[in-house]
């Protein structure tokens, strides 16, 4: 019977506890959120913010906004160009970075580096190419080079080759082996096991890492000119250092539309060549 | 008792899938409707509880007119509606237990539900009904670590915390082995006449359907052409609601179905 | 049939199909993107003076660079944890307001009219690099840590959001249906249908954006919004090369070690 009838007589089975975690996972809950609550005390009773800036942070943003509208066109020709030049910045050093990481890929792979220690000395180019900003990149080639597209484009070549680099190698590393092993029994030669047997199978990898960093370039790159190194950074700046607030909304607006484009496009040619 | 009047159901201008639909379900009583799929019965279940809105026409459950509710009306008047879904719809990352009484949602404040404790009553149902159906020793185990029969009593049973007046079950055995199915179909035959509940089950298994209910409703191209008892179902009957619908698509389930559980 | 293999009847030849099938359109787009790439490149400002000039500097700095002092390490690690702060304070509020956002801009649960309230507000965070909102930031609210958070909650947003709106329109339908069938109001059935769903990924994302909010810290830290960042800009002005480096160096080993904890812990959760 589903109807309750266990309360009724004397010795009625008593009520049965349910709750849900057991102790242990209460306690390793309440530890966890305990460390989150505690780390963030302690983040925000030990920085050094002043609060009276932050309540006064939304009337600020209001008045930057306020003094933003409406976005000016005095400097569309400067922005326009400006403009491709980061589009250009952002393509020719993706097309460079992606040549340039293939064979450090191959050596930073297990199963395509001709030997150990060419497998550290790949893995180290990835590493150290990965772990430093395009923005701190820039500012080096910027103090070696002078201010200018130049420093840019090398920035974003030195910072896309790591990227690109590990992503390939993962997946040359993911490869199947069995093509491989029916090349061998054919008797080709490495380079032409690498043509025939390694090419075809990270190709699809290859396309869709090069296009996703293009999409991400073309977004590094419209910082690229705050250190001085090329692009629609440059005028942001500028009209910033100038209070041209009109200007720099009119540049906001134009990074949205050329972010968003390149997006839709990157989203384009990946369902195009996959 | 469940009244149905004159359903009709349209998605955008196509063909309606319910056509002027009529159906009365007196209390306490199982009832099957079977039908090739695409017959509507699916669509028909769902516009009872407004999964799926009614594009016109009148459902009366215990003189609640549910056509027209809407906002917390509804959500008060689904609690009274128990629904079994084919694919058991649990909350897979969620305990068993969790699952059971997620059936009482539309009764427990919401601090209760945001904070998991509901009030003991409830635990003493859930209990109950698990040991009713065999399940309260996974009470603490996670709903997708259980067998797929099992999940379906987990499913039967989150339907009756809501205290249903009636209980839909939308084809509740088409993810099961045979023979756990019939166990389904047994136990939703016994706890219907225990708590004297209506059952208006959707299924595809004309066998199943003959030996566990009491009555069965015929639906071809969303008309009711059938509605009568189990023996009156005869082979012409049969041929008007899935004619032109290849035989083995018939869940006409017999002996080369009983030899193949064997097997299996 | 297998006769012909033995006795070829006549020479039939094959080249692999070109990858794009039309001729014309093939011979358009080589062409087109060749003349871009030349275009490109000869509209560059190339300089051969520069990059002679370029050379000797680069040898000043990296003899000014090496060896690297760590001497004033006390600075480093002040950086370092205003950096660690501001991620951790600008994760935990980032990833709370990603919640609401992303539920709005998710398809399958958000009314149209929220939606694209939802979207608008995920492609404004993600189309702009941080340094440029940390730059509107410092001018709104000053040089310093909080500029920095304020700009990394709204990175945070960019990302979490949207990546959780995804999770949210890929969920199985019919946990959501059940719990509605037994009367569960909306929150209720966000909260028992939904988010058992998403957490696993929510909490992935989280640690995840950690990770990545300590990165961009040093970055944002560059236009003066605090946080190592400001600390290396600070060596690098004052033609402190040896001491960058230093800095360098430390960066990319927090962000080694920050990236191997957050891997091996999504990877356990997951």
């Amino acid at each position: 019977m589903v109807t309750t009838s266990q309360h009724s007589g004397p010795d009625a089975i008593a009520h049965r506890e349910w709750s849900r975690h057991t102790p242990k996972q209460r306690w390793l809950r309440f530890a966890m959120f305990g460390g989150i609550v505690l780390a963030t005390v302690w983040s925000l009773s030990t920085i050094n913010i002043i609060w009276p800036w932050l309540w006064d942070a939304p009337q600020q943003m209001g008045d930057l906004f306020g003094r933003m509208y409406p976005p000016s066109l005095d400097q569309w020709e400067m922005i326009a160009i400006t403009l491709l030049e980061t589009i250009n910045i952002a393509t020719i050093a993706t097309f460079f970075a992606v040549f340039l990481s293939l064979p450090i890929a191959l050596i930073a792979a297990q199963n395509t580096t001709p030997n150990k220690v060419t497998l550290w000395i790949g893995r180290f180019i990835l590493v150290s190419s990965r772990s430093v900003n395009t923005i701190i990149w820039a500012l080096l080639f910027v103090a070696i080079f002078g201010p200018g597209v130049m420093a840019g484009i090398l920035a974003i070549i030195f910072r896309s080759i790591g990227f690109i680099g590990k992503l390939l190698g993962e997946a040359i590393e993911e490869i199947d082996r069995a093509p491989i092993e029916a090349l061998e029994a054919v008797g080709a030669s490495r380079f032409k096991i690498l043509i025939y047997g390694v090419v075809p199978q990270v190709m699809p990898t290859f396309f869709a890492v090069s296009i996703l960093r293009w999409d991400i370039n073309l977004r590094e790159s419209t910082v690229l000119g705050l250190v001085g190194a090329g692009g629609i950074g440059i005028v942001l700046q500028g009209a910033i250092d100038t209070f041209a607030w009109q200007t720099v909304a009119t540049i906001l607006l134009a990074i949205i539309v050329l972010v968003i484009i390149g997006e839709a496009l990157a989203a384009w040619l990946r369902k195009k060549v996959i | 008792m469940l009244r149905i009047k004159d359903l009709v159901k349209r998605y955008g201008k196509d063909e309606p899938v319910l056509k002027n639909l009529n159906l009365e379900v007196p209390g306490e009583s199982v009832v099957a409707i079977i039908g090739a799929s695409g017959a509507g019965k699916s669509t028909l279940l769902r516009c009872i509880n407004r999964l799926v809105e009614p594009t016109s026409g009148s459902i009366d459950l215990n003189g609640t007119e549910l056509t027209t509710l809407s906002g917390t009306g509804l959500r008060l008047a689904r609690r009274r509606i128990g629904m079994i879904f084919q694919g058991f719809n649990l909350i897979n990352r969620l305990t068993v237990m969790e699952n059971v009484l997620s059936g009482r949602l539309g009764y427990v404040p919401t601090w209760r539900a945001v904070t998991r404790n509901f009030p003991q009553n409830d635990i003493d149902r859930a209990f109950q009904l698990m040991e009713r159906v065999g399940i309260a020793h996974y009470a603490n185990k996670r709903a997708d670590e259980l067998s797929g029969g099992e999940r379906q009593r987990v499913g039967v049973v989150r339907a009756l915390m809501q205290e249903p007046e009636i209980l839909l079950a939308d084809e509740p055995t088409a993810s099961l082995d045979p023979k756990t199915s019939r166990q389904i179909m047994e136990l939703l035959r016994a706890l219907a006449s225990e708590l004297h509940l209506p059952v208006l089950i959707n299924i595809h298994n004309v066998t199943e359907a003959k030996e566990y209910t009491q009555r069965i409703v015929g639906m071809r191209f969303g008309r009711i052409i059938f509605d009568g008892l189990p023996v009156d179902l005869t082979h012409d009957a049969m041929e008007e609601i899935y004619a032109g619908v290849p035989a083995e698509e018939r869940g006409e389930t017999g002996e080369a179905d009983l030899q193949r559980e064997a097997v299996s | 049939m297998t006769s012909s293999v033995e006795k070829p009847t006549g020479h039939r030849t094959w080249k692999k199909p070109s990858f794009i099938a039309n001729p014309v359109v093939r011979w358009t787009v080589i062409i087109g993107v060749l003349a871009y790439v030349w275009w490109a490149i000869t509209s560059l400002p190339f300089d051969w003076d520069r990059i002679e000039q370029g050379i000797p500097r680069a040898i000043r700095i990296f003899k000014g660079a090496f060896p690297p002092e760590f001497i004033r390490g006390e600075l480093v690690i002040q950086g370092f944890l205003e950096s660690i702060k501001i991620a951790i304070v600008s994760t935990l509020f980032g990833v709370l307001l990603s919640v609401p956002i992303a539920f709005a801009a998710a398809s399958n649960v958000a009314p149209k009219w929220l939606y694209h309230i939802g979207r608008a507000i995920i492609i404004i965070a993600r189309s702009f690099h941080p340094v440029i909102v940390a730059i509107l930031f410092v001018k709104a609210v000053g040089f310093g840590p909080l500029a920095g958070i304020l700009t990394l909650i709204f990175y945070s947003i960019g990302f979490v959001a949207k990546m959780l709106a995804e999770r949210i329109e890929e969920i199985d339908w019919g946990q959501v249906e059940a719990i509605r069938a037994a009367g569960g109001a909306t929150f209720i059935t966000m909260l028992y249908a939904v988010i058992p769903q998403i957490m696993p990924r929510q909490i992935g994302l989280a640690i995840y954006q950690l990770d990545s909010n300590l990165r961009a810290s040093a970055v944002v830290g560059i236009v003066g919004a605090g946080g190592i960042g400001s600390t290396l800009m600070n060596a690098f002005r004052r033609y402190d090369y040896d001491f960058a480096l230093a800095i360098t160096l430390c960066i990319i080993g927090v962000i080694l070690i920050s990236e191997a904890i957050s891997g091996r812990i999504r990877r356990n959760i997951w």
